[in-house]
């Protein structure tokens, strides 16, 4: 059994989950976590798929590939199936639109110490005044202090919130 | 005893009152706390997660590492809510539901009464993470997991309106 992770693009059109899980699980791999969306005209899909050592998900997918114009990018997943830790803190920004947002939130926190589980941003708000949003949620590698002091040096025209991810477990 | 973990159907059974508390109950609750503390950093366990459907469940998150608002080890015979109040989104966990977690709504203030082993009727008021603790081990007596309860990750703190004048 071999864990990959596939990611496929192209210009989205009806039925491109469907033929793809349908061809995937008529081979026998199963399906793990996915992220799956439009951007833009395109439609995006990441997929963990487990499978045989000898099932080629190129060959797999290639007529579908093919048919529906997606590109496909197959990585060898290392994890081997096993769990990888939980995030432990969620930071949500917004603001009037403009760029670096993401860069400059990112890298100060990067360099204390935060590694990114999940990311999503959208641009909200009307045409003539856009709103950037971003959530995303992450492992405190060296605790939440060094996280909320990297915050006060970001530009004040952003609304930054970071919280613990308190996990019940009943 | 065991941790019964979902889909066993039997989750999803509703556990009745308990009737009288004699030796046999509390020897079942001595080794469902034990169960508790055998679950990797659990704060709460309901006796249908060890396939006996009585309503009794413990809850305890006077060990946190980052202190909450608690009333120490509590061990609830018929617990009942009252009144609720407020709404938060959290993050849970289940030991019937390993290596999966997500959030969930649950009310921020709850009112409720309960026996205690002893017999004694407790009246309580319980806020923030013990709120929740209760109300994930309560479900449990009616059959709910948190999966039941589940709203999407991405749905955090942003839920986006649209206003029409």
């Amino acid at each position: 059994m071999k864990w990959s992770v596939l990611t496929l693009v192209g210009a989205d059109q009806p039925g491109i989950v469907a033929s793809v899980t349908d061809a995937l699980f008529k081979q026998g791999c199963s399906l793990a976590q996915a992220s799956m969306m439009r951007l833009g005209a395109n439609f995006s899909i990441m997929l963990r798929v487990s499978h045989a050592d000898e099932t080629s998900l190129r060959e797999v997918l290639g007529d579908i590939c093919s048919d529906m114009s997606l590109h496909l990018h197959i990585d060898e997943d290392a994890t081997n199936g096993n769990e990888l830790e939980e995030p432990d803190v969620q930071v949500t920004v917004y603001g009037a639109d403009r760029s670096g947002i993401v860069a400059q939130v990112t890298s100060v926190l990067a360099e204390a110490g935060l590694n990114i589980i999940d990311l999503e941003t959208d641009v909200g708000g009307n045409a003539n005044k856009p709103i950037y949003i971003m959530t995303m949620e992450g492992v405190a590698s060296n605790g939440i202090e060094p996280l909320q002091e990297a915050l006060q040096s970001l530009d004040d025209d952003i609304e930054v919130n970071l919280d613990e991810i308190n996990t019940l477990r009943g | 005893m065991e941790i019964l973990t979902y889909p066993d159907q039997r989750l999803k059974q509703i556990s009745e009152p308990v009737e009288t508390i004699d030796k046999e109950l509390l020897g079942f609750i001595h080794e469902l706390e034990q169960m508790r503390q055998s679950g990797p950093g659990a704060v709460g366990i309901a006796s249908p997660q060890v396939n006996m459907f009585k309503r009794v469940v413990i809850v305890d998150v006077s060990n946190m590492r980052k202190p909450v608002d608690n009333h120490g080890h509590m061990i609830m015979v018929n617990p009942e809510i009252t009144e609720w109040d407020g709404m938060a989104m959290g993050r849970e966990g289940c030991l019937s539901v390993p290596d999966f977690t997500g959030n969930v709504i649950r009310a921020e203030k709850i009112k409720l009464n309960y026996l205690d082993e002893n017999g004694t009727q407790h009246e309580i008021e319980s806020t923030g993470f013990e709120a929740r603790a209760i109300q994930h081990e309560m479900d449990h007596l009616d059959g709910l997991l948190f999966l039941d309860r589940l709203v999407s990750r991405r749905s955090d703190l942003f839920k986006r309106k649209v206003y029409k004048k």
